[in-house]
């Protein structure tokens, strides 16, 4: 879950919703006194908006116009609770209004859809004028956690979804404009990456306890 | 040697470090232009160093420290005000689940210098929402530094030496010290983390005080040795990591501990030195270890009920004196 690497400009996923968007806001801030053109791309769900992380971090980033995007994949669902016992209003995208930011909608299994609006989002924190909140809707096909029963959502509604899968739908737009041959060839050093991945933690030695208090601190 | 108060200890430490580091900046709340911060420890810096560098916040603390922390991993040196450590509690999320974790969930990729400056204790009416002494908190959490300086000398050198850290640190300053003076030399120093200084050196008893109960620890052995008993004074400056060491040796030599702190004393870190001192230093104790700390109570706003929450000088030679 907590994937990251600094040296790439990856700062991690969070184990608390919403606790990474103050941390984003303070990314973009360093860019900024930094004097670098880096953009934040800070990523969350829908509960998350519900969070006064998210209030606090969406406002003080337009506030100061910093370079972030506020990207919100919106999967109708936290853990097993809908979005419409939680959410007041029509669309996620509307809560910017109340910081003056733009406040986009996009279908989010739509890749070039969702490439058009990060592109000017993007484009727009780049050229000083601060943040934007990006709504992508989409779904979770599978339980919040593993083995998770699902019984607040119906089969037909799931099934709906894993028909709208943006995949398939993006590599047949491209096999239609001729780069089906690409397609596979990228489809297929994906997979094999993957599966290196997984045989690589499977073969790696358990840690050993002597680094239990390893990174605790910083030694000094 | 000059003397400076406290408040102007910290400020000369911002200054310098600022100066020496283009990557240290300040925010908070009410810290920049003229206001200076509410306790004037930012005055005039913006001035110095302009409003990029010294940042005016909303009144959102979780973003505080949340911007303070991504801006400390992205390569900058922040330095983040609470306006009052009670504030902590708003953004205790930021704190303990992002600050003090984030290097060990990314196995050691990043490095959080960090420091998150406020000001608690009790003595100026400011009541129960303003007034407590929330370091064990932060002690509990394992990834925090957490000091508590009690001297301008000490909050000198050991906010130097926190900026100049690596670690996420809880820099923990006394209301009722910002006016204290004190011996400040002209020369740059730094006062090493982690180090416990002897306040006053004794024989017949060790009391081991911090922050604002150092002077009532160091008045209390005055009066004490007006009746003849020698009592030595050590602020352990910094509660994580503990400098066990210098506890330990002077209670070997004087066999007998009391430890102050203004901290409710149920679960204070006056609790974890007892217990240190007994584990450690057992067969040296010819008393039990003694602890005095806050009622357990919030702060009242009332001044006759504020002051009789907390220790008192009266209270640690009463205290020493059942020891002996």
């Amino acid at each position: 879950m907590h994937i990251a690497d600094l040296s790439l400009g990856i700062l991690g996923a969070n184990g608390i919703v919403a606790g990474g968007i103050p941390i984003a806001v303070g990314a973009a801030l360093s860019a900024r006194l930094r004097g670098t053109d880096q953009v934040v791309a800070c990523f969350f769900g829908d509960a998350a908006v519900n969070q006064g992380a998210f209030h606090e971090g969406v406002n003080l980033a337009a506030a100061w116009k910093l370079p972030v995007v506020f990207v919100c994949e919106n999967n109708l669902y936290g853990v097993s609770t809908r979005i419409t016992e939680t959410f007041p209003l029509e669309k996620i995208a509307d809560r910017a209004a109340g910081y003056g930011i733009p406040g986009v909608t996009v279908d989010g299994n739509d890749v070039l859809a969702v490439y058009k609006a990060a592109q000017e989002a993007v484009g727009r924190a780049r050229d000083g004028k601060g943040p934007a909140l990006l709504v992508g809707d989409t779904y979770r096909w599978e339980g919040h956690f593993y083995g998770e029963p699902g019984l607040y959502r119906t089969k037909e509604e799931l099934e709906s979804w894993k028909a709208a899968d943006p995949i398939p739908r993006f590599a047949g737009y491209l096999a239609e404009k001729g780069w089906g041959a690409e397609v596979e060839r990228i489809a297929g050093e994906v997979k094999d990456e993957v599966e290196r991945a997984a045989r690589f933690a499977i073969e790696s030695p358990l840690p050993d306890p002597a680094t239990l208090l390893d990174n605790v601190f910083v030694p000094f | 040697m000059r003397e400076l108060s406290y408040v102007q200890a910290l400020n000369e430490a911002i200054r310098e470090e600022m100066s020496r580091d283009e990557k240290v900046f300040m925010l908070g709340e009410d810290i920049a232009g003229v206001h200076g911060g509410a306790f004037k420890v930012s005055k005039g810096l913006t001035e110095e160093f302009g409003p990029e560098r010294i940042r005016n916040t909303p009144i959102s603390e979780a973003v505080i420290i949340g911007a303070a922390l991504g801006a400390a991993i992205t390569g900058m040196r922040p330095i983040a005000e609470l306006m009052y450590l009670d504030f902590s509690a708003v953004a205790m999320d930021q704190i303990v689940n992002q600050a003090a974790k984030i290097r060990y969930m990314l196995g050691g990729q990043s490095r959080v210098p960090l420091v998150i400056r406020g000001q608690g204790g009790s003595g100026r009416g400011n009541a129960a929402q303003h007034s407590q002494s929330l370091e064990a908190w932060f002690c509990h959490i394992p990834g925090l530094i957490v000091i508590q300086p009690s001297t301008p000398y000490d909050a000198k050198g050991l906010l130097k030496s926190a900026i100049r850290n690596d670690n996420p640190v809880m820099f923990i300053e006394h209301k009722m010290l910002y006016s204290s003076k004190g011996l400040v030399p002209e020369e740059e120093y730094l006062v090493p983390i982690g180090k416990a200084e002897i306040k006053r050196a004794g024989t017949d008893v060790t009391i081991i005080a911090t922050s604002w109960m150092v002077f009532r620890a160091l008045g209390a052995a005055e009066q004490l040795a007006a009746d003849g008993v020698d009592a030595e004074v050590i602020d352990p400056r910094t509660l994580v990591p503990l400098d066990k060491e210098t506890i330990l040796s002077s209670v070997r030599k004087t066999n007998r501990a009391v430890v102050v702190h203004e901290a409710t004393r149920f679960s204070g870190i006056g609790a974890e030195i007892a217990a240190m001192i007994q584990e450690e230093a057992f067969d040296d104790l010819d008393a039990p270890v003694f602890r005095l700390g806050g009622k357990f109570t919030p702060i009242p706003f009332s001044p006759v009920l504020e002051k009789s929450a907390i220790p008192t000088q009266e209270e640690i030679v009463a205290a020493v004196k059942a020891l002996l």
